[in-house]
Order: structure tokens, then sequence, then C-alpha cells
């Protein structure tokens, strides 16, 4: 069985946003990047299911620059055989699907794995998108996924509580929390990434239909106004008169 | 020409959240059709028009009862072509958000999701959308002439605008590929509010000590109306359900008022909760880093604290 998984390169949740040149370009500077959390989970649920099969191999790919390789990386040390690195900067989320539906259609998996969304532009579409551009169907968010020969059995996330779904492969899930356990690399991971294969593929051209503008802060929030343990009455009215939200 | 807006509904009734679809549909001016799938209650497809729909289309077949994403999003392909419609407005959600995906594939639609204001057209097509879990904002221009926009909460109000009209049967020829996932079963809790639709949530974290200890804030939501949320250490020590986790993994919620109790405000916690109109935070650490973030705060006991507040609540109700 072959999976593919999709991860982004994110700053990480603590990051503090910012942004340059007249609020177009995001502000690296000083922001640690990650795998994107939710993409993590869906890694380390392809591992288990890599070491639950004989035979299964997980690939992992990224749309980014050069710059992307380190965290790359980080998901070869801990179980993935191999990685794609398409050579674009990922403009927008149909541009992003399409570099994975293009890689995904000459290879040939059985299974592509990825975030319920990225925590940079949040927009959870992207496994839709590569489901359509398939022909795959599509689920998510998946919170659990079993693998039972050429069928899959899932679990997914709804407002207030969860569906239980039965899909054949191939098929497409942007996954979250509690699927798996993050994977914390070792030291013979951490060194058995380093010569493992990342091939670096061209982007296919993209007529996007979305253009940035420009990126905005929020406005800064005032001070908190503190009150008394003994005189809870007082925040009543304040939310009530004040804030007006009772 | 109208815009398609997707409802979704729940039991038989239309979700609040789809109603903030109708009016931002409405806003944009155009004309609204509203389309609903499955069982949905008449008096409450009726009422689509009072919000702002001149016309509400109701696909009843029973296959889609359950929300199966590719089925859904081919009956919206072909409304938003029996319509004429260029643009589909949806609420975004765990099902909206994947639909919203599949269609704007299908038809090269320009798609944004968790749009927070309504378009701005001075020149051209742009949309402000909500990006690092709350924490900035975008403006995306939307190029092409089929859009589907994605709403997060709050970016219209639903308010009675219009009549209630009746609703037309919309027959819709499946096709067996799109129904490839098979809902097996599902669990729901019923009778609740539900987290990510609530006006009020009260959450909770490891400052509870245990689950045991959930019954105060359980009493102050139900006085207040309120959803009950958690932090992540508390859905990870499994003392509330998972689809209670308020955080950066877990629902982001924009309600008017958040009151939060015993979470010290990890600044993962905060980006579930950081759309919210007015934060209220409750922790016997002075120094607990969530106070900065709020608008009131108390520092007292939980234990203390929670029972004279939903008094107090009552008190004035």
């Amino acid at each position: 069985m072959k999976i593919l998984v999709c991860i982004t390169h994110v700053p990480d949740t603590t990051s503090k946003i910012n942004f340059t040149d007249n609020n177009t370009r995001f502000n690296t500077a000083g922001v640690q990047f990650i795998i994107g959390p939710y993409d993590d989970y869906s890694l380390a649920r392809a591992i288990e299911i890599k070491e639950a099969t004989p035979g299964a191999t997980v690939t992992v790919l990224n749309v980014g620059p050069a710059d992307t390789e380190p965290t790359i990386r980080k998901a070869l040390s801990v179980g993935a055989d191999d990685a794609v690195r398409i050579n674009a900067e990922p403009t927008d989320s149909f541009f992003v699907a399409k570099q994975i539906a293009e890689h995904a259609k000459s290879i040939g998996y059985d299974l592509i794995l990825m975030g319920r969304e990225s925590i940079d532009y949040n927009s959870g579409v992207v496994h839709g998108i590569v489901g359509e551009l398939l022909g795959w169907p599509s689920v998510s968010p998946v919170m659990k996924l079993d693998i039972e020969g050429t069928k899959a059995k899932l679990a997914r996330e709804i407002e207030g509580g969860k569906e239980f779904l039965e899909v054949n492969l191939p098929f497409v899930a942007g996954c979250q929390e509690p699927i798996a356990e993050w994977k914390i690399p070792n030291m013979r991971g951490i060194m058995s990434a380093r010569t493992k294969p990342l091939k670096v593929v061209e982007p296919v051209s993209v007529d996007s239909g979305v253009k940035l503008q420009q990126f905005e802060l929020p406005p800064p929030k005032g001070a908190v106004k503190m009150i008394a343990a003994d005189n809870v009455a007082e925040l009543v009215t304040l939310l009530k008169n004040e804030a007006k939200v009772l | 020409m109208p815009v398609l807006v997707f409802v979704e509904s729940a039991e038989g009734k239309v979700k609040k959240t789809s109603l903030e679809a109708v009016a931002y549909a409405h806003a944009m001016g155009q004309g609204v059709t509203a389309i609903a799938l499955g069982n949905v209650d008449k008096e409450e497809l009726e009422a689509l028009g009072t919000y702002g729909a001149q016309k509400v289309l109701h696909a009843s077949d029973s296959k889609l009862n359950d929300g199966i994403i590719q089925a859904y999003a081919s009956v919206l392909v072909k409304a938003l072509q029996d319509e004429q419609a260029d643009i589909l407005v949806l609420a975004n959600s765990s099902l909206g958000t994947p639909v919203a995906a599949r269609v704007a594939a299908k038809i090269s639609a320009s798609l944004a999701s968790n749009v927070v204001e309504l378009p701005n057209t001075s020149a051209g097509f742009a949309v402000k959308r909500s990006i690092y879990t709350g924490k900035a904002f975008m403006q995306v221009e939307l190029k092409n002439q089929k859009k589907v926009i994605g709403i997060k909460k709050n970016a219209a109000e639903a308010k009675a605008v219009g009549l209630p009209v009746q609703a037309t049967p919309y027959a819709v020829t499946l096709n067996d590929a799109d129904f490839a996932v098979k809902i097996t079963s599902s669990e729901k809790a019923t009778g609740e509010v539900l987290l990510p639709e609530a006006n009020i949530v009260v959450s909770g974290g490891r400052g509870m000590k245990g689950p045991e200890h959930w019954g105060i804030l359980e009493e102050l939501a139900k006085t207040l109306h309120a959803a009950t949320g958690c932090s992540k250490p508390v859905s990870d020590m499994h003392w509330r359900p998972h689809h209670e986790h308020v955080g950066q993994t877990g629902v982001k919620v924009a309600p008017q008022l958040y009151i939060a109790v015993g979470i010290s405000g990890a600044i993962q916690h905060l980006a579930g909760v950081n759309s919210s109109k007015c934060i209220v935070v409750i922790n016997k650490d002075a120094d607990a880093p969530f106070f900065k973030a709020a608008d009131y705060g108390i520092v007292g006991d939980a234990f203390d604290v929670v029972p004279k507040l939903t008094a107090a609540i009552k008190a004035i109700k």
C-alpha cells in the first residue's frame, strides 16, 4: 500500500504574527517553522498504518521553496520513507491541490492523508479539491482511521459529536486529533532522515482564481478590567450594561 | 442573478450559522435562493424567507438525510446551473467547508473560506478572511466569475427582513458514485447548545481539578443558555469529550461571551477564542496569561466564584 502524506511548513503555534512589504508578506524574522499540527497527526497515523501493514510505504509531499526542507526532513525522521518537494511558493488552496493531484496521478497512491487545514491560511479545502481532481472520495475532519484490506473505517468529527463512516480505497482524508499521537524523532531516525530520498519536482502551471491583496492585524485588545472575587454582582452588571452581552 | 445559499440542517432544524449565510447573501443585494437537502421541517424552510431568501429549494430525497460531502457538492453544482447563479454562499462547518471545496473544484470557482465581512466590490470582488487561527486577516480578490464563499460565524447578523416563503420541491438525479462514503452510525450530544453555534460559551480547564467538578460549570451554562467547552489538557485526559476542546487544534469559537474558568490561557487555547466579542477569565492565579487577553477578570477560587456568578445571573433574569 502506498500512502501519500501532504504536509505544510507553518509558523510554530506560539509565533507572533507580523507582516512586511506594505502588509503583503509574512514576516519570517524570528519565527520557528514546524510541520502543520494537523498534518503531523496524519503523518503519525500513516506511520502506524505502515508499521502494521507489510510492504506499505509512506511518501511525504510539501509544496514549498527550498527552505521547507528541514521541515520535510523532520517528517522523514519520524518514519516516512521518501519525500517530494514541489518547488513553488504555495499561493492558494487550488494551486497546492493541483500540485498534489498531478503528483498523485504520476505515482498512483492508495491513500492520501493531510491535516484538516493548515494553521496559516486555515482554508480546510485542499483535501476536498484533491479528491475532486482525482475523482476520489474525500473525508474531513477525520479523527479515527483504520484500514481493513481495501476498505477503511473512519470517524469524522461533526458539530457536537461524530459520525462513523466506511469507504473503499483510494480516498483522501483531512485529519485531526485524536487520530494518532504525534511522533517524536529519535536519534536513529534523525540520522537516517539525512540520506532518505527527497525529490524536487517543478510545479505545473495553475490559473489561480484568488489573489492576495493585503494582510491585516486585528486591532489591539483593551486592558482587562479586574473585579474583586467577592463582588461577582458587579461583573454581571458590567456584562449587561457595558459589554452588552447578557 | 441570485446568490445561492446552501442551508445546513440537523434533526430537521436549520442551523443558526446557515441563517447567517442567508443574511450575508441577502446583504449582497442580488436576490437569494436558498437550498436545503434531506429531511428539514416545513416551517424551518419557510422561515428562510424571513431571513432574506426569495426562493427556497428543497431536495428532500431521503438519501440526502446524511451529510455526504460528494453528493451534496453535486446537488449544489446542479442548483447553481438551474438557478443561473454564479455565487454560492455557505457557513463554514465540518460539512460546509469540505462541500465548498468540491463545488469550487467542479465549477472552477474562486474559493474563499472563513470570510468575516461582506464583500468589497468597489474595485473587483474582494473578501476578508480570518487567517493564522484568528491572529490576522487577509484581503483576497476572487477573480473568477464563479465564486464560492464560506463564512465564519458572525460574518452577518441573521435578522428578519422579509416574509416566509413556500419551499419549492427540487428533484435531483443522484449518482451512485457520489455515495462511495457510507455513514454507518453517529453519536451526537442531544439537547445541548452546540459549541460552534453558541452565543455564550462556558469553558473549564485543569483548574477544575477533575471531571466530577463540571457540575458548577454546567449549571452556569444552563443559566446562560450557553455551550460548555474545555481546554486541550482536559479533553486529552478524557475529563470531557473531544468535541468540546476549544483551541488551535480543536473547535474555534466566536461567541458574544466566553467565560474561561481555571484555564491558564496558553497561546494555543487563545487561538480558539480570539474571535469572541467579550472574554471573562476566572482563575485563582493572578499571573495566568489569560488575563492579558480578557475583557474582565476575577482572581479567585472557581468553586467559590462560579456558583456566586450563577446565582447573580439568575437574580437578574
